[in-house]
């Protein structure tokens, strides 16, 4: 019995990645390589040759690389704070970790009473004079303001993921390390770059891969900001599965999300490698 | 009646071998402690006698059964953990009578065992607490109620005293043998504490590298190592070993002397002799003095011979100091000699 | 004269001490003002009237006014979104838990063949993008008749949920002792017994915690649930779908629906958020 027991208890959520997770993306790769049962590069070059394919590769790279290096900075500020913190922590630490529990499309309408026509900016910016009339800041004649928007957006929405990441490294990393450097003469600056950041190495590593896949997936942020303004790879990918009808193109458009979302996750673990013999 | 025996029982995980075939016998309500380094297979042994890891080959008898194939609950056993496992989520009262409930004793009974092994153990006061209100000398009490309220035939106890502070462990020590002896079990106690070990157990069985080296009573252990490792790993500080080299029949040299000795037809073997049985005289082991540790009742030195690490533990009133050459001789009586080839005591 | 020097040293390095400290409370304030400030304004949409909300300029506080949320509330379809939504996240819920859990006790307490294949598995999820995954799914589910299914949405947002739901277990159950389940083995105890009376109790705060978890990645998943659902939409679904259409206060009142559950969710499993996402640096 007991050594079948792991097996059994392995079994259910095993068969269960297998149906609906490994299965999955082998249908969708075949979908995305075919058409009408047959072998076709139809569907990529359809995708590639339609004018939003261009611009939506670009805005989702583009916002990935204006997003997640802010998001990485504002997250280990946060995370020091909370670990710094003597008082008032777990609250501290409750209140950063709100946009965790918060839908992307929810974060994209709490950013969109903001930025809308009679929104709280208009409102303010005319509450202290300095506009008569509301901006039209979502405007298709406003495509950098719309992307303004969902950067904030994003910050405010997934910032929290990698921080409490950041806060549960942080706490394994044993406060003798930093003492030790401070006796020796380290700045604090000197602390965080020479011995936290080292030590944190695996823990950037999670939330960087975490986060750098989910803002390839960004989507209802964009839609609740810019509608169709603004294409991004995934609304695209929806554009085509469920209002044009054409799984073909969809899968397809899948397959290049896949592609650079594994791309990334392999750059970022060669980046941040930790070789076995520094592991603590 | 129940003794435990222990046939051919090895161990492998993966390629390591953990225990190389173990035979042992523990009598009936005998005090054996299993002692070595960690890594040496003594929780290993005394887990396979639990029915925590199962053998990779040979049988375990507790009294008349077989029991290596039978789960925990069924073997008649209790056990001790390093870490006490005191259930956090029980008060100690519940904790001592988790085993009674679950073989399904009358509430009575189970009240009247809590009670006196509480008594026992000194903790009426505070058995509404949970585990995390106890101190860590409180919880131990705990786990030993909670075992020897199941009146087991055999009690099995893993470093129960390793995590307490010293003082603690001195008086546990005093109170578990007498709480032991009072409750008629066979008792196997797995500790890495040589001391523990003297002052607790009827027979203590040494282990090195998977296998029993010596299995005697605590006096005999300590004076007559049956192997090398024994004398090098009994006693604080441990024997004092010398190359010997045959004069002729039953005379050796050691250090320039020559002592009578084994008739052994080696031609090197080793002599052993334990600090603290030498004296300084005429015609004894010329030793260098290299440090020197007034201990109170005795002064410790260490010196070096012919290159070797050499300690006597002397009257503390004879004057040495680094640097002196003083001349140790060694009780006759007092010497064993061991084979370099096999390590085993020489007669 | 030296000792004045060090004195004034002294003061000046506490006076610099207590400037840091005012600096650090400052941006502790300002960090907090930055997340809640725009969860208040949306509150402050939902609890004013229409009129109010898409008046200018807006007013910065509510009028408590529950026009919007009535609104809301009576628009064709939400309450049955809503309800939607409630019984995916549940479903989603049972299933990672009832999965995971399982596993997770299996890859804390055994050693076998296949282990470090099965966490690579769980682990690799976390390198693709989920929601994908409702692509094909949405064909497999209607070949076997679970399309625009409760069942079905739920199944996808499990494959999101459970790789969590493992790895939260694993670390709870390797953070209770094998002793202690050791300890009631020889107190008399079978496998089972000593899981339910020993294991489980310890366990089932932080269980609950990560069942909490699942229910709000179902309840807030948008991309799946709008791809899989067209009659049977979810909340999220349905607020995505109506968004070209829909005036502002049932936007903001429905975005208000959206997050007012999941803020009561993570308070209530504050105590767990490091335990959860501890995991993840393994």
């Amino acid at each position: 019995m007991p050594r079948a027991m792991p097996y059994l208890l392995l079994l259910p959520a095993t068969l269960f990645l297998a149906v609906f997770f490994l299965y999955p993306f082998v249908l969708v790769a075949i979908e995305a390589a075919s058409r009408d049962g047959a072998w076709t590069g139809e569907n990529f070059q359809r995708m590639a040759t339609h004018w939003k394919f261009v611009p939506a590769l670009r805005n989702t790279i583009v916002l990935a690389a204006v997003v997640v290096p802010i998001q990485l900075a504002l997250a280990l500020a946060m995370a020091s704070i909370v670990s710094a913190s003597e008082t008032g922590r777990s609250t501290i630490l409750y209140i950063f970790a709100i946009p965790l529990g918060i839908s992307d499309l929810a974060a994209g309408l709490i950013w969109l009473a903001i930025f809308e026509q009679s929104g709280f900016l208009n409102s303010a910016l005319a509450g202290f004079g300095v506009i008569e009339r509301p901006i039209l800041f979502l405007g298709y004649q406003n495509p950098l303001m719309i992307f303004l928007a969902i950067v904030l957006a994003e910050v405010w929405r997934a910032t929290a993921i990698m921080m409490v990441i950041l806060v549960a490294g942080l706490g394994l990393i044993p406060k003798e390390y930093s003492e030790a450097a401070q006796v020796f003469g380290a700045s604090r600056w000197q602390r965080f770059v020479k011995v936290t950041l080292p030590l944190l190495r695996p823990s950037l590593q999670t939330a960087l891969i975490l986060r750098v896949i989910l803002a390839f997936e960004v989507f209802a942020v964009v839609v609740a900001l810019g509608g169709t303004n603004f294409p991004v790879l995934m609304g695209e990918t929806f554009e085509w599965q469920f209002t044009l009808q054409d799984r073909g193109v969809a899968a397809a458009y899948a397959m290049v999300i896949l592609a650079i979302s594994i791309a990334f996750t392999l750059l970022i673990l060669r980046l941040l490698h930790v070789p076995k013999e520094a592991r603590t | 009646m129940a003794e435990i025996r222990i046939k051919d029982v090895a161990k492998q995980f993966g390629a390591f071998t953990a225990l190389h075939s173990i035979d042992m016998t523990v009598r009936d309500q005998e005090f054996l402690v299993l002692l070595g380094a960690s890594g040496c297979g003594k929780t290993t042994l005394l887990r396979i006698v639990a029915g925590l890891e199962t053998a990779s080959q040979g049988e375990v008898w507790i009294g008349e059964r077989r029991v290596d194939r039978l789960p925990p609950r069924d073997r008649g056993i209790s056990m001790v953990f390093q870490n006490y496992a005191v259930f956090p989520h029980l008060t100690a009262y519940e904790n001592i009578a988790f085993g009674l409930r679950m073989a399904k004793l009358p509430q009575a009974e189970v009240e009247r065992r809590v009670t006196r092994t509480a008594e026992l153990m000194h903790i009426e006061q505070l058995l509404k607490r949970y585990s995390g209100q106890l101190s860590g000398g409180q919880r131990q009490r705990v786990a030993v109620a909670r075992a020897i309220a199941m009146e087991p035939d055999v009690i099995l106890m893993d470093e129960p005293l390793s995590n307490l502070d010293a003082l603690l462990r001195l008086e546990m020590r005093a109170e578990l043998k007498g709480v032991l002896a009072e409750s008629k079990t066979t008792t196997i106690y797995v500790t890495h504490d040589q001391v523990e070990a003297m002052s607790l157990a009827d027979r203590i069985a040494i282990m090195n590298a998977g296998r029993i080296v010596q299995a005697d009573r605590p006096v005999e252990v300590y004076r007559n190592p049956a192997a090398r490792f024994v004398g090098s790993f009994i006693g604080n500080p441990p024997m004092n070993f010398l190359a010997a080299e045959r004069v002729d029949r039953g005379r050796w040299r050691v250090a320039g002397q020559v002592l009578p000795g084994p008739n052994a037809t080696q031609d090197r073997i080793e002599f052993a002799i334990r600090p603290e049985d030498m004296a300084v005289g005429e015609g004894g082991i010329p030793a260098n003095v290299r440090v020197v540790e007034p201990l109170g009742p005795h002064t410790l030195v260490t010196a070096d011979v012919g290159g070797q690490l050499f300690r006597a533990v002397l009257d503390s009133d004879i004057a040495v100091a680094p640097g002196d050459t003083v001349s140790l001789v060694p009780q006759p009586e007092r010497i064993r000699w061991f084979d370099p080839e096999t390590s085993r005591a020489l007669q | 004269m030296t000792e004045a020097v060090a004195d004034a040293a002294a003061r000046g390095y506490v006076e610099t001490r207590r400037a840091g400290r005012r600096v650090f409370y400052a941006i502790v304030v300002l960090l907090c003002v930055w997340v809640l400030l725009p969860i208040y304004l949306l509150l402050v949409n939902a609890l004013s009237a229409p009129a109010e909300v898409t008046a200018f300029p807006q007013r910065f506080w509510p009028s408590f006014d529950l026009g919007s949320i009535s609104f809301f509330v009576n628009f064709q379809g939400v309450l049955r979104a809503l309800w939607n939504s409630v019984q995916v996240a549940a479903l989603t819920m049972i299933l990672s838990i009832g999965l995971g859990a399982p596993a997770g006790y299996a890859l804390s307490r055994f050693d076998f063949r296949g282990k470090e294949a099965f966490r690579f598995l769980v682990v690799m999820t976390r390198a693709f993008p989920l929601p994908l995954l409702a692509l094909p799914l949405a064909v497999m589910f209607i070949r076997v008749g679970l399309d625009d299914t409760i069942v079905g949405l739920a199944l996808v947002h499990t494959t999101l949920a459970l790789p969590f739901a493992v790895l939260i277990t694993f670390s709870l159950f390797s953070g209770i002792p094998v002793e202690l389940e050791e300890a009631a083995w020889t107190l008399g105890c079978t496998r089972v017994s000593a899981f339910r009376k020993v294991v489980l109790p310890l366990a089932l705060p932080g269980i609950a915690a990560s069942a909490v978890f699942a229910f709000v990645i179902s309840w807030n998943e948008v991309f799946a649930a709008a791809v899989l659902t067209i009659e049977n939409r979810t909340l999220t679904a349905f607020l995505l779908q109506s968004l070209n259409v829909s005036p502002l206060p049932l936007k903001f009142a429905g975005g208000a629906a959206l997050v007012v559950p999941a803020l009561l969710f993570i308070f209530a499993v504050r105590k767990y958020l490091f335990a959860m996402w501890g995991i993840a640096n393994r």
